[in-house]
């Protein structure tokens, strides 16, 4: 596979939230503003990246019987080392994930990536899967929270959008929107490839009568 | 005493870790397709989460903030998680085989249950003493039970309704989850 079609797996066809539904809690808990979003989705890639170069580079050297708990502690450090780099340049940002960004070391988006991609990979295309997989998350993350900050706050990253308070809906910012938003767009998505299954159903049927109906005359 | 039937009634029905701290969603949505492999999975978690706990408090406590070390917390509480499952499950499958068969599945899914970490650390961000750290994991673990076998039920006869193709699976299962989540929200004002 090429490296271009590695990074846009994540993105579309493969995407971890959308596609695979991996990685619910922060999708559910941090989406109340954007900037929360895009702050978690950028910390979120951080760590894939570094921990999907260093397990594909360390590959050979990690014994298969307890490659887990090795896994783990590689991603565990790279935790701690956003955390330390967030509180001290993003102090604003880090108090508003609050615990989701230690919470980082048990998505299983991580640890997926790095059972299934890099520890049968070399370093580069698990760089560029990470980095797919990353944007692929952060910009599904920025969707969820678009959706409900426009609508709970009237907001858009901290923009006013709607200046009339009264018709933001308090309840998309509550925990009942996060689990309401979510359900709507996996639905949205189900009846787009629904549509485009039975578009190409027709498509072959319709083929299918031309060519009969073509061997019918010619007969 | 009181205090700690305060904490655990918050715990299990005004701040419910599912529905309203979106922990622990992903065994949520995953072992919530049969009611039995719920009941499962709350007792399996209920017993891990209250265990883990307590040990890592006692983690905290006398070797990370002796040897002024915090900083560690987060890779020290998952190796504390992850070896005490393995230990629990070894330990299981030796003593008590019946309760093996019935739980064994479900042991190793709770290492990557972000409720389990998410609670330990949370004891720690509200430092809570031992009794106090006690009340809240036991009450977030019996609201996990609750949530997750009140979901079961509701998913089990979500599979003989009408619902349109394309809500079906996933999308219905997380507009339950916000239905239940806005009942949950009427204990707001219970204590």
């Amino acid at each position: 596979m090429s490296l271009g079609k590695e990074f846009s797996k994540g993105i579309l066809r493969e995407n971890p939230l959308f596609r695979l539904t991996l990685g619910m809690c922060p999708s559910l808990a941090i989406t109340t503003s954007v900037n929360n979003a895009l702050g978690m989705g950028v910390a979120f890639t951080g760590v894939l990246l570094a921990s999907n170069i260093v397990i594909s580079a360390l590959r050979k050297i990690i014994p298969e019987s307890i490659r887990i708990p090795c896994y783990i502690v590689i991603i565990a450090s790279f935790v701690t080392l956003t955390e330390m780099l967030m509180q001290a340049y993003l102090p604003e940002l880090f108090a508003s994930l609050g615990i989701f960004i230690p919470l980082i070391v048990v998505n299983c988006i991580i640890l997926g990536r790095a059972e299934a991609f890099a520890s049968k990979n070399t370093v580069v295309p698990s760089f560029m899967d990470g980095l797919g997989m990353g944007v692929g998350y952060t910009l599904a993350l920025v969707i969820v929270s678009t959706f409900r900050e426009v609508l709970g706050t009237g907001t858009f990253m901290g923009h006013v959008v709607f200046a009339d308070s009264t018709y933001s809906a308090l309840i998309m910012i509550l925990p009942p929107g996060g689990f309401i938003t979510l359900g709507c767009i996996l639905g949205f998505l189900n009846l787009l490839q629904n549509r485009k299954v039975m578009k190409n159903r027709q498509a072959t049927q319709l083929k299918l009568k031309q060519q009969v109906a073509h061997e019918v005359s010619s007969n | 005493m009181r205090e700690m039937v305060i904490i655990i009634i918050g715990a299990v029905l005004i701040n419910n870790i599912i529905l309203s701290q979106f922990l622990g969603v992903c065994p949520f949505l995953g072992v919530s397709k049969k009611l039995s492999s719920a009941v499962g999975m709350g007792v399996a978690v209920t017993f891990v989460l209250t265990l883990a706990s307590l040990i890592t408090w006692l983690v905290q406590t006398f070797i990370l903030e002796l040897l002024e070390i915090e900083y560690l917390q987060t890779i020290a509480f998952i190796l504390v998680i992850a070896s005490l499952v393995q230990f629990v499950e070894m330990v299981m499958r030796k003593k008590t085989p019946d309760l093996y068969e019935a739980l064994g599945v479900y042991l190793p899914l709770i290492t990557t249950n972000c409720a389990v970490l998410g609670v330990a650390i949370i004891n720690i961000q509200k430092s809570y003493g031992f009794g106090e750290t006690l009340a809240n994991s036991l009450g977030n673990a019996l609201g996990f039970t609750l949530a997750l076998v009140l979901f079961a039920g509701i998913r089990e006869r979500l599979d003989f309704a009408d619902v349109p193709q394309s809500l079906k699976g996933m999308p219905i299962a997380l507009i339950t989850a916000a239905l239940m989540s806005i009942a949950f929200l009427g204990f707001t004002g219970l204590l």
